[in-house]
């Protein structure tokens, strides 16, 4: 936690000791009221007092509380700029880190993990240090300097004060020494709620199918008595703690009274009437220190919190980045388009085993290149290696001749044209999503419609309500997986990069749609290098090159026909999906 | 625990969401009755504590004053003594002064007595008329001690012996009170046992001598000097007069007032306990009612609506507005009773104590009050966008995160960090406006209580000082003002709490109110599984989703016999997964019939139906739970050995084998099985049915094909003498099937088998063929 105070700026740190200073001062007309009740009382005790004295101590006495509601509103009105500010600068830093991690690193936290501490852990500090830190420094303050005022006045009352004082905290103690490790369960009970509901939801076809909404509604049930009967003894514990603090302060000022009887009584008569005004000055200093330790007790409740938070956040922002810029900005003019892979290996940092053994092979500008295999065989990852998602273990990856580390990155990636695996819209326009990001060149009215054409869009976005302008939703639920695709495609087209990637991104296309948009597509990017990944053969029979991936390795490369000769795997994933003779035909 | 701030919401229909959860909570009326009664009862035992609080400062406060009473009767009784007759009377008798030959002789012969104060004698004796006593007296006062000693024999007074230096004392007395000079009267024990009589107060004797004392320190009393510096004076005072002038507490008055206060803040805090414990109670109970009612609910809707919602928008129902209900719920009801008591039991009581105080410290708060509601009614603006403009920065967030390695490759980082940067600028902005604005309401109360304390004390103790009120007075309505101030915010918070209530229950019984699936209660005709032929016929069937314009289905016309395997196929959007969804019956047809071995489903329970029919879907549906318990899913009787064989046949039982517990490995969301693994779990849970149909939609559409084809083979073996439908995408899977019925917007175009189809050359043969186009 205190290594993310760093990120408050010199300006805030300013503002904090301004803040401090107003504390000091709030606190100390907070504790000075009692001093000008106690004159109250006495004058209002004594007989012949005189109306100017009550009325010039109660001036004072407003004075002081206006005072201190002056400082409030300037500490709060500054407490809430650092906070904000504070929240502003961290969730900026946090985004900033996120967008430079590499995929290894992003799999390390899951995405969802990082939204969640990005959105959820930054507004569980801020709100922290809205309410902790004014409190962290006021309840302290105002428990010290008020013992120090009622210290000397009689070791009876103080010793009532402690006495109260350690009850209310053992009590709190107790409390969350029960309560605190039933919170962690109840946050599973309620994921585990969600997660049933969300299965209920998810397979409701399948349960109908299987007649089976009683087996779901009393697994349901069971997770729901659960979490019920978790929370009631949770909340019931909770509900001890009002009445008690309720008794322990009605208590502390019954047992001052009683312990004021007793010592008025013994003291002399000149010395009663202060001992008097002490007693009602004690009580009032007494409920500040009692509030001033419930607060406290009310800061290390949201400490533990706003800790894991903080912790969460820093795990981020102090994560090594592995994978680091280079520097150049051109690749070699005579090899441009091309790419090559020299004896590539790739393993997950900590696996033991390889994902990719021994990979070589070289793409002439102009040339499709297919990737295939069955599920697990490393294709993906293959062609992931190539925008530096991953980084290889060892051997080297060359793109216009230029290994793709000592590139900087966004040099590299104005090459690329990339379509994943699973098509990512942004809750912007059609246009909007097409000329997304930046390649250095401008991107016209013509490139977007071509590209719209190219990816066989142009049928659906002319069906939209305002055209290319049609806002697309979040996560692009409001178009088909296979738009998607289309849209993302389209994408890539109006970057007119010198190299397409397509990651598996032709499988929620109908066989007609696929076809017409590679034919169409080729036509267009004659120059243009492809590098497609796929599944079906249909869609990768004609590439210049095939290469057949299986456990990680190449066992072929070359075009259909060689392959389905020389090839074991290929003919089998062929075999699979077409007959003999319409591969022979083909 | 404290909380995040929550999205603060308005019902559309306030008071119906409100009465409709009044009636939801029927049955916990009980409970809630308990609760709310108590919580009133606590409120009010807390109105009356300050009061008897008071009542226990007042017969404090009393311990301050000396007994009145008592010292005046002393005083009295003194100044009885000291009259001036009896001083007459007592000089007369006491004195008796004797000028004579003999004592003139005396002095004048005394070698005690220097020259000078003889000659002083001897000029008194020329200038005094020896007859007048009041000269005498006065002059006598002027000789010397020496002579005086000779003059003032010792005598007997009342039994009293009364000597020369007593007598010389009581004459500097009187001489000094003639001259109007009352101070240090110091009066020795004899002339004090001559003035005074013993007196007898509250038992205690009060001795001559004391009363001297007394009369001495009385008179150094000044008449301008503060009452404590009098007071100080009695501390000076022998003890018997200390003792009766003795402040005076009534201890057992006291102990009755303490005993009282002690039986009402345990009464006030027991009710305080079980009122929220009961509330507690009602309010997860009524949750958990909540949340199994809107499971079953899940249930009993038809699946139109799922196409209609979000599942989280339905997840958020069960869970957010379901604790929002019973959290608010938990806080306010209680609150708002018992804040409301304890709002007018104070006035009335504040009233009842004294309506001048009253209503100064009505109007002191009612001011601040005024001016915070308007702070606070300003502030709700602010935190409506705060909320709005989080959400938007947690929108882009999730965005730019999810498509990481896009916004990476397109080198959207800029473009990202643009929008990412003006968002959070908004966010700022509105997040530091309202949190000062919210920060302000605790410096506001104080302020609000401190003041109504001044006011309260200044007219208190103009009140006290012309004695209309005692201190007790004040002291109980600093007390109120604090009471009278607190329930005003907490009715206003509770009311924001019912307003969240409203809106949540709004949502939920939204939900619980939705049109459910057609009744089945008269639906007697049951299809026995094992005595069911197969045979299937689609006659003209027609059906349109719920808001759609065009039939998804138009007119389908299809008669499939037993044991056909039949694929269905056509381009996304031709309805086939439709057709699945009627004939499982999970929409109802809108024209047309489908019958099962000739009887119309519509004359069958959807659960006969279901027990009919195995399914597979595309959506691999998977639970939490371990792989045996998956593949059973829902049936009995079925035995290891079993599951072990069907995960065999799709050749998944290695696999699983490899796990760290076998069959008993827990499945969830993100761990090492591939999506083609939980497909072949899928079909390994379908094969254990034994059921005349089987329906397979795109069920094979994530594993390789080699593998497909080693299920296919499977399958074949297992749907021999079942009728089956397929669809599939890849056509290669249902090259065999008996019969291929292609669809195109909701109408099948063409039929036949894979080779029927081909040489026709229409539709089905181009959709085929275009897998080897370029």
């Amino acid at each position: 936690m205190i290594k993310l105070f760093k990120n408050l700026k010199k300006i805030d740190l300013f503002y904090i000791v301004i803040a401090f200073i107003l504390i000091v001062g709030q606190v100390f007309l907070d504790l000075k009221m009692p001093d000008y009740m106690s004159e109250i009382t006495k004058l209002v005790q004594t007989e012949g007092s005189l109306m100017k004295d009550i009325l010039a101590n109660g001036g004072y006495m407003l004075l002081c509380a206006f005072g201190s509601l002056v400082c409030a509103i300037i500490t709060g009105y500054i407490i809430a700029n650092i906070s904000a500010r504070f929240s502003k600068n961290v969730r900026k830093k946090l985004f900033n880190k996120v967008l430079d991690l590499s995929t290894t690193e992003i799999n390390d936290f899951s995405t969802s993990s990082l939204i969640t501490r990005t959105t959820n852990d930054i507004t569980q500090l801020q709100m922290f240090i809205a309410m902790g830190l004014q409190l962290l420094i006021k309840s302290p303050l105002t428990a010290i300097w008020a013992v120090t005022k009622i210290l000397n006045k009689s070791w009876e009352w103080s010793s009532l004060t402690l006495i109260a004082v350690v009850i209310i905290l053992t009590t709190i103690s107790i409390l969350l020494s029960i309560v605190l490790p039933k919170f962690k369960i109840i946050q599973k009970l309620i994921d585990k709620i969600n997660n049933i509901t969300r299965e209920n939801l998810n397979g409701i076809r399948v349960i109908r199918a299987f007649n089976a909404e009683k087996y779901q509604e009393k697994k349901f049930e069971e997770t729901n008595e659960n979490l019920t009967k978790t929370l009631l003894f949770n909340q019931k514990a909770f509900a001890i703690m009002q009445p008690v603090m309720y008794l322990v302060m009605y208590f502390l000022t019954l047992s001052i009274y009683i312990v004021g009887i007793v010592l008025i009584k013994n003291s002399l008569m000149a010395d009663k009437i202060s001992v008097f005004g002490d007693m009602i000055v004690f009580s009032s200093y007494a409920m500040q220190v009692i509030m001033s330790f419930l607060m406290l007790a009310m800061i290390f409740m949201m400490l533990p919190r706003a800790n894991v938070s903080a912790s969460r956040i820093n795990e981020v922002i102090d994560k090594d980045i592995t994978i680091k810029n280079g520097k150049l900005k051109e690749g070699n003019l005579d090899k441009v388009g091309t790419v090559e892979f020299k004896n590539v290996y790739f393993k997950y940092p900590d696996a033991e085993e390889y994902i990719l053994e021994d990979i070589s092979f070289k793409v002439e500008r102009g040339e499709t290149v297919a990737f295939i295999g069955s599920t697990g065989s490393g294709k993906s990852t293959l062609i992931n290696l190539i925008p530096r998602f991953y980084d290889v273990t060892s051997g080297e990856i060359l793109v216009d001749g230029v290994n793709v580390k000592d590139y900087d990155m966004q040099y590299l990636y104005n090459k690329l044209g990339y379509v994943p695996q699973k098509a990512i819209l942004f809750n912007n326009s059609v246009k909007e999503n097409i000329i997304y990001g930046d390649n250095g060149k401008e991107k016209t009215n013509e490139v977007i419609k071509k590209a719209i054409e190219i990816s066989q869009s142009k049928e659906f976005v002319e069906k939209m309500e305002n055209n290319e302008d049609s806002m697309i939703s979040q996560r692009g639920t409001n178009v088909s997986g296979g738009q998607k695709q289309r849209l993302a495609i389209a994408r890539a087209i109006a970057r007119e990069p010198e190299i397409y990637i397509f990651d598996d991104s032709f499988s929620a296309l109908d066989y007609k749609t696929d076809s017409k948009l590679r034919h169409e597509l080729k036509k267009y990017t004659k120059d243009a290098t492809s590098l497609i990944v796929a599944q079906r053969i249909g869609t990768i029979m004609n590439a210049d090159k095939i290469i057949v991936l299986d456990k990680g390795k190449c066992v072929g490369i070359g075009k259909h026909k060689e392959l389905l000769k020389t090839c074991e795997v290929y003919k089998q994933i062929a075999l699979s999906q077409l007959s003999k003779e319409e591969l022979e035909d083909a | 625990m404290p909380r995040g701030p929550r999205k603060i919401e308005k019902a559309k229909d306030f008071k119906g969401s409100i009465l409709k959860l009044f009636k939801e909570l029927k049955s916990f009326r009980v409970l809630i009755t308990i609760g709310l009664v108590l919580a009133a009862l606590g409120s009010i035992l807390s109105i009356m504590a300050p009061n008897r609080l008071s009542d226990l400062i007042d017969e404090i406060s009393k311990g301050l004053v000396v007994n009145t009473e008592n010292l005046e009767t002393i005083s009295n009784n003194v100044q009885d003594s000291f009259k001036e007759e009896k001083i007459e009377n007592v000089i007369r008798n006491v004195l008796n002064i004797e000028i004579n030959e003999n004592t003139i002789t005396e002095i004048m012969a005394s070698s005690e007595i220097t020259e000078n104060e003889k000659l002083e004698f001897q000029k008194f004796l020329n200038s005094v008329n020896l007859d007048n006593q009041q000269t005498i007296l006065t002059n006598l006062s002027l000789l010397p001690n020496s002579v005086l000693k000779i003059l003032f024999k010792e005598s007997i007074y009342e039994n009293i012996k009364v000597s020369s230096y007593d007598k010389i004392q009581l004459l500097s007395i009187i001489t000094s009170m003639k001259n109007g000079n009352m101070k240090d009267i110091n009066l020795s024990d004899t002339l004090a046992n001559i003035f005074f009589n013993e007196i007898k107060i509250d038992d205690v004797k009060i001795s001559p001598i004391d009363e001297a004392k007394f009369v001495n320190i009385m008179s150094t009393v000044n008449k301008d000097d503060e009452i404590t510096s009098i007071y100080s004076k009695i501390d000076e005072m022998p003890e018997s007069i200390q003792k009766v002038t003795e402040p005076i507490m009534n201890i057992k008055k006291i102990k009755n007032i303490v005993i009282l206060l002690v039986i009402l803040y345990l009464l006030s805090a027991l009710f305080t306990y079980i009122q929220s414990i009961s509330m507690t109670i009602v309010s997860n109970n009524f949750a958990k009612k909540l949340r199994t009612n809107i499971t079953k609910k899940i249930n009993k809707l038809p699946l139109k609506y799922f196409d209609k919602n979000q599942t989280g928008d339905i997840l958020s129902r069960v869970t957010n507005d379901v604790d929002t209900i019973a959290q608010s719920m938990n806080q306010s009801f209680a609150s708002i009773v018992s804040s409301l008591t304890l709002f007018f039991g104070t006035i009335i009581m504040m009233f009842i104590t004294n309506w001048l105080m009253a209503i100064t410290a009505i109007l002191a708060s009612l001011i601040g009050f005024i001016f915070m509601f308007k702070i606070l009614s300003k502030s709700q603006k602010y935190f409506f966008q705060r909320q709005k403009y989080l959400g938007d920065i947690n929108g882009h967030i999730e965005e730019v995160y999810s498509g990481l390695n896009v916004v990476k490759v397109y080198n959207g980082k800029k473009v990202a960090c643009d929008k990412f940067d003006i968002l959070n600028e908004k966010v700022f902005n509105a997040n530091r406006k309202s949190q000062f604005l919210s920060g302000l309401m605790m410096p506001m109360m104080n302020f609000i209580g401190n003041f109504g304390y001044v006011a309260v004390c200044i007219v208190g103790a103009l009140l006290t000082m012309n004695g209309y009120i005692t201190f007790g007075v004040i002291v109980a309505f600093i007390t109120y003002v604090r009471l009278f101030t607190s329930p005003l915010s907490q009715i206003g918070q509770a009311m924001t709490s019912l307003q969240t209530i409203a809106a949540s229950s709004e949502r939920v019984f939204e939900f619980l109110d939705e049109e459910e699936m057609s009744n089945q209660k008269e639906i007697t005709k049951i299809l026995d599984k094992d005595k069911v032929k197969g045979n299937i016929e689609f006659e003209n069937v027609q059906f349109t989703y719920d808001g759609n314009d065009k039939p998804t289905i138009k007119n389908f016309n299809a008669k499939i016999k037993a044991g056909q395997k039949v694929a269905i196929v056509g381009p996304t959007g031709a309805g086939k997964t439709t057709m699945v969804n009627l004939l499982m019956k999970f929409y109802e047809i809108n024209k047309g019939d489908i019958k099962i071995d000739d009887i119309s489903t519509k004359k069958l329970t959807r659960e006969n139906i279901h027990n009919l029919f195995t399914m597979v879907l595309q959506d691999t549906w998977l639970f939490e739970g371990t792989i045996k318990e998956n593949i059973i899913y829902n049936r009995e009787n079925i035995s290891d050995e079993n599951v072990k064989n069907v995960c065999k046949i799709v050749g998944i039982d290695h696999f699983i084998k490899t796990l760290p517990n076998g069959y008993n490995s827990k499945l969830s969301d993100n761990d090492n099985v591939s999506a083609g693994q939980r497909q072949l779990l899928t079909i390994a849970r379908a094969m254990l049915s034994d059921t005349p149909f089987l329906i397979l939609d795109e069920a094979t559409s994530n594993v390789d094909t080699r593998t497909e084809e080693l299920v296919q083979n499977a399958m074949d073996k297992l749907t021999k003498n079942k009728t089956s439908f397929i669809i599939a995408h890849r056509l290669s899977t249902i090259k065999n099937a008996d019969l291929i019925l292609v669809m195109k917007d909701g109408d099948i175009i063409e039929s036949g088998n894979h080779k029927e189809l081909i040489s026709k050359k229409g539709f089905y043969s181009e959709l085929y063929n275009s897998q080897f186009e370029v």
